[in-house]
């Protein structure tokens, strides 16, 4: 990636944020890339009201790796799905790369994905009919680039997985794995903010998932933001910040180390 | 989505399923071929009546004076009574013509009606008995293969010499020198002194039955038992002085007929324009119901393919979900759904269209009608079909748009 190296990774303490997060209605400065004030979200299903979210504050600084773990029902999913923009919050404030999302409509959303979001899910999510290289050109196309550009950037993010080989094979002729890094490239070609990963290594086995951990890893090390959503603690572990849900709020939110240790852990 | 991209997707698609696409795209296929067909043979004809039907039939810059219009449309009762009571036109207001036009003007009396005429050794047969002057061969640019047209001294006398069409002389008088041979017509004898160059045929109806003798010979009393004539034709040198001409023949007829101003003409004067006019009045009702017919097959191929697009979109919620997630906005998902659309629906065209010219040339094959494809029907039919696949595709692709994109990503 074209950010500078950095010598160590610096976490947000648990104080800063707490400065950021209190500061309601206030554009964070631009090294905070998610802010989040008091996030609600409720859910109206057949009369009764699920309240998935009850007031949700997370601040994250840039070059920042984090793990949201939960239990299902934990509203991780939710929470997710807002930190992605691909859902708004009933209440409360979500600041996205010093942008309020929060209270945006669809396509200015859907611009928002586009530039400041690289997804990752546990399915790949890869158009089956197209090669990888086409996969990866996807936002690209929707960024408004011309083709000689996207073919260039995608071929440089399928070399930067490893997969500068196999750009004209199809999804269902790549092993999970394979299919995991073309979906990493397709998340990074836009270069977003941040990369937002949904149980990346949920369908992979565990030496594959290691494979896509190292990746994550090299990743955060030359300064990618990347939030990653999880059940698993071990996964989870990789992070340098774990946050856990419950219920629908904040449980806990610290460095690995600390979040290891309860669980006994070892790295 | 680029627009190329789309177009390649969506033939993919046709590729892949072969059958489903055929039947997909049969009512667009058999809508756009009838209207191309249809198209090309009302084309065909009004090039036809343009360029050919009207002067063979009624000549270049030349107009009749009836009883009553021959080319007449929509009349009703009250107009068919109006005409009945006219007066019948007679040799002395054939005279009056004459003596009111410049020498420029050719004119000859008329009376045509088909008639049983018979020879030796050959069945009956009808032909189209003409009574006329010796200028009527100069006026219809008759030239003739063998013999001679009478002489206006013939007319004078009511001689019983025939001119009869190439058809006539070949069906009486196969393998013989047809002059100076005798067919009877309506019983009585004439003398065949002449043959017409062969003229073809007008929407099959042959122009080469004519059997052509002076009126004042027992054929004009066979056609016009009462003595009257059907019509006067007149020839002018140019358009501009045939339409003066008309006029002046107006007023010397509605002096002789004592027609007061505020009266109507009891009489007819028609030009080529009163043929042409007839046919476009035929030729707007042709396209109306040759038009509407394919249209109701147009609009059984628009819901076939807002059906099938209905299931591309319930198929591929997955990829609007994951197109979506990567910043498709709501026009970008339009677009596609609607490129899919509209490319299926000019293939089918596409298609149609080629049925369509095969099935016009087959028409004019087979049948009398002319068919003349036009280019423009072509352009035409391919644009009707990319509009029929943007107005199928259009509820699909809004549809597709709508999708929220956390359920669409759900599902398997």
């Amino acid at each position: 990636m074209s950010q500078h190296l950095e010598e160590e990774v610096p976490l947000s303490t648990t104080a800063e944020r707490k400065i950021i997060v209190d500061q309601a209605g206030a554009a964070p400065s631009k090294e905070w890339v998610i802010v989040t004030r008091g996030v609600k979200r409720e859910y109206d299903m057949g009369g009764e009201i699920v309240r998935a979210l009850r007031g949700v504050d997370i601040a994250v600084r840039r070059n920042e790796y984090v793990a949201i773990m939960g239990p299902s029902g934990s509203g991780k999913s939710t929470l997710m799905n807002i930190i992605g923009c691909l859902d708004t919050p009933n209440e409360g404030e979500y600041w996205l790369n010093g942008q309020l999302v929060s209270t945006m409509k669809d396509d200015e959303l859907a611009r928002v994905r586009n530039k400041e979001i690289g997804f990752v899910f546990q399915t790949f999510n890869l158009l089956p009919r197209a090669t990888a290289l086409a996969n990866v050109e996807l936002p690209l196309v929707y960024a408004g680039i011309s083709s000689n550009e996207r073919r260039e950037r995608a071929m440089e993010a399928l070399e930067a997985v490893q997969l500068g080989e196999r750009v004209h094979h199809r999804p269902n002729e790549l092993s999970g794995g394979q299919r995991q890094r073309v979906a990493i490239a397709r998340a990074l070609v836009n270069r977003p903010s941040i990369l937002l990963a949904d149980e990346p290594t949920g369908n992979l086995d565990s030496k594959t998932s290691e494979e896509i951990m190292r990746v994550f890893e090299g990743l955060a090390e030359t300064g990618q933001t990347v939030i990653m959503v999880t059940h698993e603690p071990d996964i989870a572990a990789h992070a340098r910040r774990v946050v856990v849900l419950r219920d629908g709020t904040i449980e806990s939110d610290e460095r690995r180390e600390v979040f290891t240790e309860k669980l006994g852990l070892t790295l | 989505m680029p627009f190329l991209e789309a177009v390649r997707l969506a033939l993919h698609t046709i590729r892949v399923q072969k059958l489903k696409s055929f039947f997909t795209l049969l009512g667009v296929m058999i809508g756009v071929m009838f209207l191309i067909a249809v198209v090309s043979i009302v084309e065909g004809m009004s090039d036809y009546v343009e360029n050919d039907f009207a002067a063979k039939i009624i000549g270049v810059n030349t107009f009749d004076v009836r009883r009553w219009p021959n080319f007449n449309p929509n009349e009703d009762d009250e107009d068919w009574r109006e005409l009945l009571r006219r007066p019948r036109l007679y040799e002395t207001e054939a005279r009056l013509v004459r003596e009111t036009l410049s020498a420029d003007f050719k004119t000859a009396i008329v009376s045509e009606n088909f008639i049983y005429a018979n020879a030796p050794g050959v069945r009956p047969r009808m032909v189209q008995a003409i009574a006329t002057e010796a200028a009527y061969f100069d006026i219809k640019k008759f030239n003739l293969t063998q013999g001679r047209a009478f002489a206006p001294q013939e007319v004078v006398s009511g001689s019983r010499v025939l001119v009869i069409g190439d058809e006539i002389a070949k069906y009486y008088f196969a393998n013989l020198d047809p002059l100076g041979r005798e067919l009877r017509i309506a019983g009585q004898p004439y003398t065949v002194i002449g043959v017409i160059e062969p003229q073809g045929s007008v929407f099959g109806f042959s122009l080469d039955r004519m059997a052509i003798a002076p009126y004042t010979s027992a054929l004009g009393r066979a056609l016009r038992p009462r003595g009257d004539i059907e019509y006067i034709t007149v020839q002018g040198p140019t358009r501009e002085v045939l339409m003066d001409g008309m006029e002046a023949v107006r007023a010397a007829m509605r002096g002789f007929r004592r027609l007061t101003p505020g009266r109507a003409d009891n009489f007819a004067l028609e030009t080529s324009d009163a043929a042409l006019s007839f046919f476009d009045g035929i030729r707007s009702k042709m396209v109306l119901f040759g038009t509407a017919l394919p249209g109701i097959g147009l609009v059984v191929g628009a819901l076939v393919i807002m059906n099938i697009m209905l299931v591309a979109v319930a198929e591929r919620t997955r990829e609007i979900g994951i197109r979506k997630a990567l910043g498709a906005r709501r026009k970008d998902i339009i677009r596609q759904f609607l490129i899919e659309a509209a490319t299926l629906s000019v293939v089918g065209a596409a298609i149609g269209a080629a049925l369509g010219v095969a099935m016009s040339q087959t028409i004019a094959a087979l049948t009398p009608l002319p068919a003349s494809v036009a280019p423009w029907s072509i352009v035409a039919a391919l644009i009707v079909g990319a509009g029929v696949g943007i107005v199928a595709g259009l509820y699909p692709a809004s549809r597709a748009a709508r999708l929220d994109p956390i359920a669409a990503l759900r599902q398997e």
